[in-house]
């Protein structure tokens, strides 16, 4: 292709209107600190469309403004009331969106960041800031004698956060349980021995004391005594198979609640006492032996014993310490 | 009117020079921007709805009989704080759309500040100048996550017992010194003192609010300081910034983020139901349910108490480091260490000591959006591990067999997005292909001669394959 003259000077031509454009385009001078920032681009005008999207959204929202205040009046109700205002709400965000993006001047505006670390008015603060060092002989003296005074004054302010609530101590290791205290359920009954059956599992609670100290509750199961798995000193404390075990868990203190006793032995999972927080499972044919899950510890055994009334009670308090591990709990 | 108003001011306060920069405020424009704002108005709409709240809430323990609108408790006996959220939530008109506004807004309000983090940290955005309003709201989203778990433990329902039994148990195994600190938070071995509640109580509506009040206006006021971050592009550089003044564009658009944010929380607190405490039933110490799930912002404690093995460190009988410790304790630890030390991570880990008010997209820092991807999954997986009781119950996958799955993942995984996440940003980085704007490439044509004709060409118009 060849290129007339013609041609040529209309490029040119092209070219320098690009130049003029471009340049008017480029980034012009950042404003200096006073000055507002610098209007880039301004689109005035708005759009008919719009403006009457706009008063529509504004409209609705009024409708369910005065629908909220006339439910609220006659008969509230939350899905309404709900709906009512978020409804209002998402109708004029909606509208002042639309407002900003479409009915008043679109503009693009480009401003300046500061520019920070001036080397000189550091210097400056730093000199400032050591000017009360002059001349003083003792100085490092005098702020360590500051410093000092200070942190102990610190301390001394903080101390009476200690009488907040006691101290640990061995409080948690006491439990109501001691020999011949009854079991009684949730309603203050006492509970028979030939309640408790086997695939069942019995809350339990000390009789005549709180129940809500975590030393406190009972789960009781009924295992078929040729199927307990602990030491003599333990199944001393488990008559005809029936046995008693904490009902916090030692993990982190939630009930244990759950008892999954096999429907179908040859199928199922063994039995185990599950706590619904974290999952520890417990065996409760071998003294509570953990199984699976995040405890620490084994689930504490309440020895048991049964009266001559057939009821149920305490034969000595529980042989490990009960609750959630705490640091410097001791495992006897 | 106008003229009135701004003459009152100015010659009063000298305001007009200030008005006039405020109203001139350049915000430069990136729907990513929005997430902070989205986590500010939550926390108006908090503040409001919490109001109304706290004008009911009754922070007591002593028992009482109810009589109030709920049939099936009536006559039961429990403790006040439960009563008067019951008596809030059936008997106070509109008290259960403050209620349940509330605890969804508490939701979004975390979600949110979690999302800004990400956009921040893969931005680059907490690098120099800004490393200090990035230390602020990372405290923020700490203080966020607290404040929401004091708010539903207030109730005393089975909820937030079982929720605050965990707490005191986590509080506990702190080595050497848990024991006494959850002693003197608790007032008492727990359930605690009567002076537990108003204790609770006085940090959820007076304590952590003005502190996320005051970090909010120091976040703010910086962010005034520094100006925002931008993106390159246009007149965007790193002297000047390029977007929509405050007045009137902005400040109309934003307004409206404001209403429609409130607007969808009251939408999901008047339609959605949240927390029925109703249904979980008073706590007593003795009582659990798995029925009753926490907050989603506290399923990444849940899921590294249970992920957790049962290992506990004992010397000879004396135990030093007991279980919950490893699962709510160090492992948030570890995550909030990790993310307030990250500007600094990051500087040394690029030797990149100058100020950057110009951000990078994802892509163009492989090694930083690959590590952290690959931490953001490692917390993600103890998360997901945290909801694997409800996994069990709507597909029947085993429990026991999901919590080996999840242990494995949570050290796999971060590794395999690591190695993924990095490939994919340097692929993207060479290609200039962006994931969500379709593809930009040409389909060619071998010709018989040999070469190649363009079918379609890079705008993906067809083009005559000269």
């Amino acid at each position: 292709m060849t290129q007339g003259p013609r041609n040529r000077i209309l490029r040119a031509l092209l070219a320098l209107v690009a130049l003029v454009l471009g340049r008017r385009r480029s980034p012009p001078e950042p404003p200096s600190r006073d000055e507002p920032p610098l209007t880039a681009e301004r689109e005035v005008g708005a759009r008919r469309r719009s403006e009457n999207v706009a008063l529509v959204l504004l409209a609705a929202a009024t409708l369910a403004a005065i629908g909220f205040s006339v439910d609220y009046v006659a008969d509230p109700d939350t899905q309404v009331l709900g709906l009512c205002l978020g409804a209002a709400l998402v109708l004029i965000g909606a509208a002042a969106a639309l407002a900003g993006k479409r009915v008043v001047p679109r503009e693009k505006a480009v401003g300046e960041y500061h520019e920070f670390g001036d080397e000189r008015r550091q210097e400056e603060v730093q000199a400032i800031v050591s000017e009360p060092g002059e001349g003083v002989s003792r100085r490092r003296l005098l702020v360590v004698a500051g410093g000092t005074a200070g942190a102990t004054l610190g301390a001394a302010l903080v101390v009476p956060a200690a009488s907040l609530g006691p101290r640990v101590r061995d409080r948690v290791l006491t439990t109501p349980w001691r020999r011949g205290v009854r079991l009684v359920d949730s309603h203050e009954r006492p509970i028979d021995a030939d309640a408790v059956a086997e695939g069942t599992m019995v809350s339990a609670f000390p009789d005549g004391a709180p129940r809500d100290s975590l030393g406190a509750s009972l789960l009781v199961v009924r295992i078929p005594p040729g199927e307990l798995d602990m030491s003599a000193e333990r199944r001393a404390g488990a008559p005809e198979g029936i046995v008693a075990y904490s009902k916090i868990c030692p993990h982190a203190g939630c009930a244990v609640s759950i008892y999954r006793h096999p429907l179908n032995p040859p199928t199922a999972p063994e039995p185990a006492l599950v706590c619904p927080c974290h999952y520890s499972t417990f065996d409760p044919r071998r003294a509570g032996a953990l199984v699976f899950g995040p405890a620490g510890r084994d689930l504490p055994q309440l020895p048991l014993q049964v009266n001559a009334g057939r009821q149920l009670e305490a034969a000595g308090d529980f042989f490990d310490p009960i609750g959630p591990s705490y640091g410097g709990i001791r495992t006897r | 009117m106008i003229r009135r108003t701004v003459r009152f001011l100015d010659e009063r306060l000298g305001a007009a020079p200030a008005l006039r920069s405020a109203l001139r405020y350049v915000f430069p424009d990136h729907w990513s921007f929005m997430l902070g704002e989205v986590a500010l108005y939550s926390f108006v709409v908090l503040v409001g709805t919490g109001i109304f709240l706290t004008l009911y809430y009754v922070p007591s323990d002593e028992l009482v009989t109810y009589h109030g609108g709920y049939e099936a408790l009536r006559g039961r006996v429990f403790s006040e704080q439960y009563g008067s959220v019951l008596d809030l939530s059936f008997d106070v008109p509109a008290g259960l759309l403050m209620r349940q506004t509330h605890h969804w807004a508490a939701n979004v309000f975390v979600a949110a500040i979690v999302l800004h983090v990400v956009r921040i940290v893969l931005t680059g955005a907490f690098r120099k100048p800004r490393e200090l309003n990035y230390l602020v709201g990372v405290t923020m989203l700490g203080l966020a996550i607290f404040e929401g778990f004091l708010g539903y433990s207030m109730i005393d329902d089975l909820l937030s017992g079982m929720g605050l039994a965990i707490a005191y148990s986590v509080a506990m195994s702190i080595p050497a010194v848990g024991g006494d600190f959850a002693f003197l938070v608790w007032g008492d071995e727990f359930p605690g003192s009567p002076s537990f509640w108003p204790r609770l109580e006085i940090l959820h509506v007076l304590i952590i609010p003005v502190m996320l009040a005051g970090l909010i206006g120091l976040h703010l006021a910086q962010i005034v300081r520094q100006h925002h971050t931008q993106f390159p592009g246009g007149l965007a550089s790193e002297r000047a910034i390029e977007g929509t003044p405050m007045w009137p564009g902005y400040a109309l658009r934003s307004g409206g983020l404001l209403l429609m944010t409130a607007g969808l929380l009251f939408l999901l607190g008047g339609l959605v139901q949240i927390n029925p405490i109703w249904q979980w039933g008073p706590y007593e110490t003795w009582l659990s349910t798995n029925g009753a799930q926490p907050d989603w912002y506290l399923g990444w404690l849940i899921g590294g108490l249970r992920l957790m093995p049962p290992l506990e460190i004992v010397i000879g009988d004396y135990t030093l480091v007991p279980n919950p410790f490893f699962g709510g304790a160090l492992f948030p630890g570890i995550v909030f260490a990790v993310l307030y030390a990250w500007p600094w991570i990051d500087r040394r880990r690029f030797g990149d000591r100058a100020a950057h008010n110009l951000l990078e997209r994802p892509r163009d820092n492989p090694r930083r959006t690959a590590a952290f991807l690959g931490f953001l999954t490692w917390v993600f997986v103890i998360f997901a591990a945290g909801a694997g009781d409800r996994l069990y119950l709507v597909s029947s996958m085993p429990y026991e067999g999901q919590v080996w799955f999840f242990r494995a993942a949570a050290v796999v995984a971060p590794f395999v997005v690591w190695f993924v996440a990095r490939r994919v940003c340097e692929e993207l980085r060479a290609r200039e292909d962006h994931p969500l704007r379709g593809w930009t490439g040409q389909v060619v044509r071998r010709t018989a001669t040999g070469g190649f004709e363009t079918l379609a060409g890079e705008d993906g118009r067809e083009s005559d394959g000269r």
